[in-house]
């Protein structure tokens, strides 16, 4: 029996984007489609919010997809099966509401491919058509595809520089998409904020009612902070419990993507200094 | 004065008038100088030395009838640890206060005694009060330094199991005395570490997290299990619990921060005061980048509010390295909630007081980075509902202050995750407390009691632990009886039956 939190593997998927299976049965058991953990590597670790890609209740594992963007999740890469993370919590956040809403297009950018996965499955699993959108700046950089075939009824991959699938954005195989088959019901879009802002500016435009998952910075998770506030129609939410998915065509992108700017200062210095550290061997 | 015992002194003190005891002067707390600890955040206050105690100790005259007692939430039988300390016998001033007590260092530290036990000690109608709050940090402290930390004895297995919800102040409290009942005890805490607000709100200048950590390794060493990580309301619900408990108790706190809806509020640099204090206590990010989490690298500082939150915020940005901190409060400074001492102590570490001053919007950069707050000055007219001065805008007064960082430190509310999840838990719709009765700790639903800022409000750290101590009886009596619903606890029931009010 492992251990709790302990990592079963780590798998790298294309360039700085690992996969990590760790035992975490209570967490496994109880996730639904839409929600996150929060992990922390050590004591003097932060804690970071991490979407959820998989979670088996069976065998108590729990899957996270994890693009290496700064020291925290660049440490995370090196972890080797065996190795515990110090804290796991979870679930954390709202569920996807789940209905018969007709046509899905669900849309997953870069990493944002990987909690589009369970959405994707439960929206299929409650009987919608699911036409998925995978996009990636080149074709090393593209995950899961695989996974999604299984999950969707159609798939539609495109790639920024035309390696591999379409050559374009998603915004324009969604374009091609509403002109060859009609509107779908509902638009789901996952994945770097630039893309659902554009997401959204398209759909606004089609009057599609869309839906967004957020990854603001935040620190418990738990309502306590508000560091992961948005604006959602003029209102002010906490994306942690009140998110992380929302109304797209309400959300101010402009506000989240200054504040996910906030701390870069910090972050490049603490990356730094954790090459540094490995450079010199202080880190093996 | 000596760290050793005098014992010819105590002696002496021994036989002193009460005129005598009078003439003593309340001893003073040595602490760090407010230059120095401007720089550092160890502990201000370095604690009474032992003869220093023992004379304090000395100017109780230990009354008949002593009020103290009864202005502490938890009952602390007080003239029996002080005489204990004025004795020399420190080892028996700890163990009396653990009978009624058992997170003496940290109430010590934090608790408002001005406006409870010192409030009403007959010694300070005549001039200063007994330093209580002092003599019980120093036992507790004495205990602790010595290594001696013993563990309570713990009762003998009742069979039934109780589910704690949240690792603060009440939660603690309720686990002890359910263990000491012989209950098996399981907290669950969300965070990943042990305190609540300890841990997470109240800094390590005013609170060392050290002294947390020991008081909670005595309840651990009691057998009680602590479950971190464990979010309940989204890994499993209260009711859920309830197929493994017996009973349950909420003391989930006030962890949702207010915020006051003006322009600008999300601006980056504005924080809540929970969030700010979260990072640099519970994260440790005053010690990045050894510490992974980060908090801004603040030159001006504005802190809204009056509270001791709003104290320890303005304290930690200017240990952060600020150059200018502003406390921007809305009443007066007699209006403001924070004890004396912290208004004192920011004071002198040169925290900028703007009082009568409130802010209406924050202005930021074209990063979105907040550059100036747009105060008001106000002015104080007709009492309002809480018996204070209501504060009116000056028209035509307002005016910018150049701020990188704002504080929001203006109250928290009861956090909604337990009251959202859990069926037939019936909520205050207004304030978002869970509903409870204050004599028996009891809520709406059948087995589950509050306690502590989810059930009133944020208020204090003794008033959570007051309710904690209370919701254990009440526990115990329906773990042993199984009878649910009751007006008051046994030997507890209203000296005298108030009069039916007739014709309203």
């Amino acid at each position: 029996m492992p251990q709790q939190n302990e990592v079963l593997e780590n798998t790298v998927l294309a360039e700085k984007v690992n996969r990590y299976r760790i035992f975490a049965p209570e967490i496994a058991s109880h996730r639904k489609a839409g929600q996150f953990v929060i992990i922390r590597m050590d004591e003097n670790g932060e804690r970071i919010p991490l979407t959820i890609a998989d979670g088996d209740a069976k065998t108590g594992v729990l899957t996270l997809v994890v693009q290496s963007v700064g020291k925290s999740t660049a440490r995370m890469t090196r972890l080797k099966p065996g190795e515990r993370l110090l804290d796991v919590v979870g679930p954390l956040g709202s569920p996807t509401h789940i209905d018969r809403f007709g046509t899905v297009v669900v849309i997953g950018g870069g990493i944002g491919i990987a909690p589009a996965h369970p959405i994707a499955q439960a929206l299929r699993a409650a009987g919608n058509k699911v036409i998925s959108i995978l996009g990636a700046r080149t074709k090393s950089l593209l995950i899961m595809e695989e996974d999604m075939r299984r999950v969707s009824d159609e798939v539609v991959v495109c790639t920024d520089d035309g390696s591999y699938g379409k050559h374009g954005l998603v915004t324009d195989v969604l374009k091609e998409l509403i002109a060859a088959q009609g509107k779908p019901d509902l638009v789901f879009a996952i994945g770097p904020v630039i893309m659902m802002k554009f997401v959204v500016k398209l759909t606004k435009e089609q009057q599609i009612p869309t839906l967004v998952s957020l990854n603001p910075i935040m620190v418990d998770g738990t309502g306590m902070c508000g560091g992961c506030r948005v604006s959602v129609g003029g209102e002010t939410k906490f994306a942690c419990v009140e998110g992380p998915e929302f109304d797209g065509l309400k959300v101010d992108f402009e506000e989240l993507m200054k504040r996910q700017a906030f701390y870069r200062e910090q972050e490049r210095e603490a990356m730094e200094r954790f090459e540094h550290e490995c450079q010199i061997g202080l880190r093996v | 004065m000596s760290d050793k015992l005098d014992q010819n002194e105590i002696e002496r003190l021994k036989g002193l008038s009460n005129k005598d005891r009078y003439q003593i002067p309340r001893q003073t707390m040595p602490e760090q100088d407010p230059h120095e600890r401007r720089k550092n955040f160890r502990e201000v206050p370095h604690g009474l030395p032992p003869m220093t105690a023992v004379l304090e100790a000395n100017r109780c005259i230990r009354c008949k009838k002593p009020g103290c007692v009864q202005g502490c939430p938890v009952g602390i039988d007080i003239p029996g640890f002080v005489g204990l300390v004025a004795a020399g016998d420190f080892l028996g001033g700890i163990r009396k206060m653990k009978e009624t007590n058992m997170l003496p260092a940290i109430c010590g530290r934090v608790c408002p005694q001005e406006e409870q036990c010192e409030k009403v000690c007959v010694t300070g109608k005549k001039g200063k009060p007994v330093a209580i709050g002092r003599l019980e940090r120093f036992v507790a402290d004495w205990e602790r330094e010595q290594g001696k930390m013993e563990t309570p004895l713990v009762g003998k297995p009742s069979g039934k199991s109780v589910g704690v919800v949240g690792c603060g102040p009440a939660g603690l409290t309720v686990a002890i005395d359910l263990r000491r009942a012989g209950h098996a005890v399981t907290i669950y805490e969300a965070l990943h570490a042990p305190g609540g607000v300890l841990m997470y709100g109240i800094p390590e200048f005013r609170l060392p997290k050290k002294i947390v950590a020991a008081e909670v390794d005595v309840v651990s060493r009691m057998g009680v299990e602590i479950r971190y990580d464990y979010v309940v309301g989204k890994l499993e619900t209260v009711d859920d619990l309830l197929k493994k408990h017996d009973a349950i108790f909420l003391g989930t706190g006030a962890g949702l921060p207010w915020f006051m809806g003006i322009p600008g509020e999300n601006l980056c640099g504005v924080y809540s005061a929970n969030e700010y204090l979260t990072r640099s206590n519970l994260m440790r990010a005053y010690d990045f980048p050894n510490c992974d989490t980060p908090i801004a690298r603040s030159k001006r500082v504005a802190v809204v509010g009056g509270g001791n939150v709003a104290m320890d915020s303005a304290r930690t940005a200017v240990r952060l390295g600020a150059e200018e901190v502003y406390l921007v409060y809305r009443r007066s400074e007699t209006e403001m909630p924070a004890r004396i001492e912290e208004i004192h102590h920011a004071k002198e570490e040169g925290i900028i007081f703007k009082i009568l001053h409130n802010p209406v919007r924050y202005i930021g950069d074209d990063k979105g980075r907040v550059k100036q707050v747009e105060c008001v000055r106000m002015e104080l007219g007709e009492p309002d509902a809480s018996g204070r001065r209501r504060p009116i805008v000056v028209k035509g007064s307002e005016f910018l202050i150049d701020v990188d960082t704002v504080v929001v430190a203006i109250g928290n509310g009861p956090n909604p995750l337990v009251p959202r999840t859990t069926r037939g838990l019936d909520v205050d719709p207004k304030k978002g407390t869970v509903m409870t009765d204050l004599n028996t700790m009891r809520t709406s639903k059948k087995g589950v009691f509050a306690g502590g800022d989810i059930a009133i409000g944020a208020a204090t750290v003794i008033l959570a632990m007051g309710h904690g101590r209370k919701a254990a009886r009440s526990i115990n009596h329906y773990l042993e009886t199984g009878v649910w619903d009751i007006k008051y606890l046994p030997g507890e029931e209203p000296k005298t039956e108030q009069p039916e009010a007739k014709g309203q």
